[in-house]
């Protein structure tokens, strides 16, 4: 996984509650087999006016000029500002493999869907969760002034936006560790093994169904 | 010391190690495993040279790509796409030694009816799925969850997941649930009341006396919209009707050990002075049977309202979430929920393809007849077995004979990964989870009921509340 430690970037407004997985990334691009190429079909039924389908040269298809990612003074954006209950619906990890291809590093809002919210994680892609008035003032912020970029800080757990006062966040300390680090989440945990095997000893003899062939 | 929650003692007994930093390693019993979402997983085993922990708790079979008119390979599939997803399963699952229900294999089927029909699914256990409605299992008093693919990759590599203990929250339904009024009703009903993000980071219980009332497919019909609640993890505590669902699949212990089993099953409930960190009282008398008019879970209403009007709603949030909804759904507020047309119907998913959905939904059926504007009703068991039950039972004959088209087993129009699908503007009654934009067919529109209202509506042509359907 790649690390993330700091990152400044460009702010896509999405003034949207409950964007959820569908909408992120439909259901006729899951048939991939892979985890990359996801990023020309992210939020595909608002994107484009057309159907899209896997395999397609989306850059032959007619843009939805209104939607906020195709704007050009959104183009390069690399956080995402949206509202509550973001990610909510599926587990695909397609939707952050989407937003990523994309380029997105971080989401902004005042709160995710578990799920999501997990999966981002094993990704690199940071989400951020603030206050429902912060996000607010953020929208206005970013509506007000072309170009509106924001700094992360992930070692002192803290949005510092280009006006006002820095934002603190909360965040897990092991998600923390790992996504500054880097680390294969896998390889850590085999690391502890030998308490996994115990642990199967022990319940072996008191539900050894669980452990039945099949 | 406070009692404990069920949710409490299916974690303690799952802790394999406790972190300083907060977070823990649980251990999980059972992988359901499907062709969408475990591809890069096994791939990703592949590329560091890694092995299944251990192939016996995992257990797959393909049900979200698969076409639910006849197939003998998986050749037949026509879009190229699905069929890859389907080969490369059966070449993962055989690679690794893994057991799979194939096609032409009659235990086939949607995941979540598949694994609680085998017995594969029994109390007291983790179950994950690359799938977020594997809450569905928790009506068998399981840790149930779904998770993403890098958690399908871990857990075949590790049999544990990093968690963080959720916090605890008990829906009670007390009362007797009127006619008309299924376990799809009271969980929309209940959606309705906590919200579509009501549920989040909670482990969702669901109680009181009309829960017990309720069958263990009407449980896993509850359980399985937890996650339209936000909860990752709906479940239901262990009492009579859990022991005799269980008891005789062929997953499921025999002899001596059935005993231990059912001895330890019977503890998996609530203790009685057991603190939850929320709780939700709903009266059974208050339900109604639902339709969803919007797009989320949430936006639902008994079937005998009108549309809600955004005007009224006080979260500016909600409001524009409100008035989005109604443009995508081509309504308007203040209008009668019986007026809304339907243009195909949905009977099937995860939520209700099992015997007892199909049961209500043919009762409906007999002696009735498809209404001349409704382009198509589909009737998609949820399993094989099931297909086979239903079919012992008539019920195939009923839809047909009314109708209907019976197909064969998949997740099928819930969400339009094979040829099953609405076109843009379609209302639907569907008996699915999710009315998301989209969801069913680009610009499709979907309405949640149950499988006795969807039945209804495909009689009717529009809603109808299934209390009146001799006068409508």
């Amino acid at each position: 996984m790649e690390k993330f430690v700091r990152h400044d970037g460009l702010v896509a407004p999405l003034d949207r509650a409950n964007v959820d997985t569908d909408q992120i990334i439909p259901k006729q691009f899951l048939k991939s087999i892979k985890r990359t190429g996801f990023g020309p079909n992210l939020f595909d039924e608002w994107r484009y006016l057309d159907e899209g389908f896997p395999g397609q040269d989306n850059s032959a298809r007619p843009l939805n000029k209104d939607f906020v990612l195709n704007q050009p003074v959104y183009q390069g954006a690399s956080v995402l500002l949206t509202r509550r209950n973001f990610g909510c619906g599926s587990s695909r990890e397609h939707a952050p493999w989407a937003l990523m291809d994309f380029g997105f590093k971080a989401i902004i809002a005042p709160s995710f869907a578990d799920i999501f919210y997990n999966n981002c994680f094993k990704n690199g892609l940071l989400p951020i969760v603030l206050s429902e008035d912060n996000v607010e003032a953020l929208f206005q912020a970013v509506n007000g002034k072309e170009g509106y970029r924001i700094t992360i800080d992930l070692e002192g757990q803290q949005v510092i936006p280009e006006t006002g006062e820095p934002l603190p966040f909360e965040i897990d300390e092991f998600r923390k560790h790992c996504l500054l680090n880097g680390l294969d989440e896998i390889g850590l945990t085999l690391n502890e093994a030998d308490a996994i095997r115990a642990y199967e000893k022990g319940r072996m003899e008191r539900e050894p169904w669980v452990f039945a062939d099949h | 010391m406070a009692g404990k929650t069920l949710y409490d003692k299916l974690w303690e007994a799952h802790l394999v190690t406790q972190r300083e930093d907060g977070s823990a390693l649980i251990y999980i019993d059972r992988q359901i495993i499907h062709e969408v979402t475990s591809p890069q997983a096994f791939e990703g085993l592949r590329l560091a040279s890694r092995q299944p922990w251990r192939t016996s708790a995992s257990v797959a079979t393909i049900d979200h790509n698969v076409p639910t008119t006849p197939f003998k390979s998986a050749a037949d599939i026509a879009d190229d796409t699905s069929r890859i997803q389907v080969q490369t399963l059966q070449d993962n699952t055989r690679e690794f030694g893994i057991t799979e229900f194939g096609i032409g294999d009659v235990r086939q089927g949607i995941v979540h009816v598949m694994a609680p029909e085998q017995g594969a699914v029994v109390p007291g256990m983790t179950v994950v799925c690359g799938d977020s409605h594997t809450s569905t299992n928790g009506a068998l008093a399981c840790l149930a969850h779904g998770i993403g693919t890098s958690e399908v990759e871990h857990v075949l590599a590790t049999q544990t997941l990093v968690a963080k203990k959720m916090n605890n929250m008990r829906v009670s339904v007390e009362g007797e649930l009127g006619p008309g009024v299924t376990a799809k009703d009271v969980v929309l009903h209940i959606i309705g009341v906590i919200g579509t993000a009501g549920g989040t980071g909670y482990a969702l219980e669901f109680a009181g006396s009309a829960m017990r009332s309720l069958s263990m497919e009407g449980r896993m019909t509850v359980c399985n919209m937890a996650i339209e609640a936000g909860a990752r993890a709906g479940m239901v505590a262990v009492d009579d009707v859990t022991i005799d669902y269980v008891k005789g699949r062929p997953f499921a212990p025999k002899g001596a050990d059935w005993d231990k089993a059912e001895a330890y099953w019977r503890t998996l409930v609530s203790d009685a002075d057991a603190r939850f960190d929320e709780e939700v009282n709903i009266d059974a008398a208050d339900i109604k049977p639902q339709v969803s008019w919007g797009t989320s879970p949430e936006m639902v209403v008994p079937v005998d309202a009108n549309l809600p009007d955004p005007a009224a709603e006080s979260d500016e949030v909600k409001r524009s979430g409100m008035s989005r909804a109604y443009e995508y759904m081509g309504l308007t507020p203040g209008m009668p929920v019986t007026d809304i047309k339907v243009d195909r119907v949905f009977i099937g998913s995860c939520t209700n393809s099992r015997i007892e959905d199909l049961r209500a939904a043919a009762e409906v059926a007999k002696g009735r007849q498809k209404a001349g504007s409704v382009k198509q009703v589909l009737v998609v068991p949820g399993s094989g077995l099931v297909k086979q039950q239903a079919e012992k039972e008539g019920l195939d004959k009923v839809f047909v004979a009314a109708g209907f088209e019976w197909r064969e087993p998949g997740c099928s129009m819930c969400l339009a990964m094979n040829p099953d699908r609405l076109e843009a503007g379609e209302h639907c009654a569907s008996t699915s989870n999710r009315n998301f934009e989209g969801r069913q067919g680009n610009g499709g529109r979907t309405h949640l009921v149950s499988p006795a209202m969807a039945a209804a509506a495909a009689v009717a042509g529009h809603f109808v509340d299934i209390r009146e359907l001799d006068q409508a």
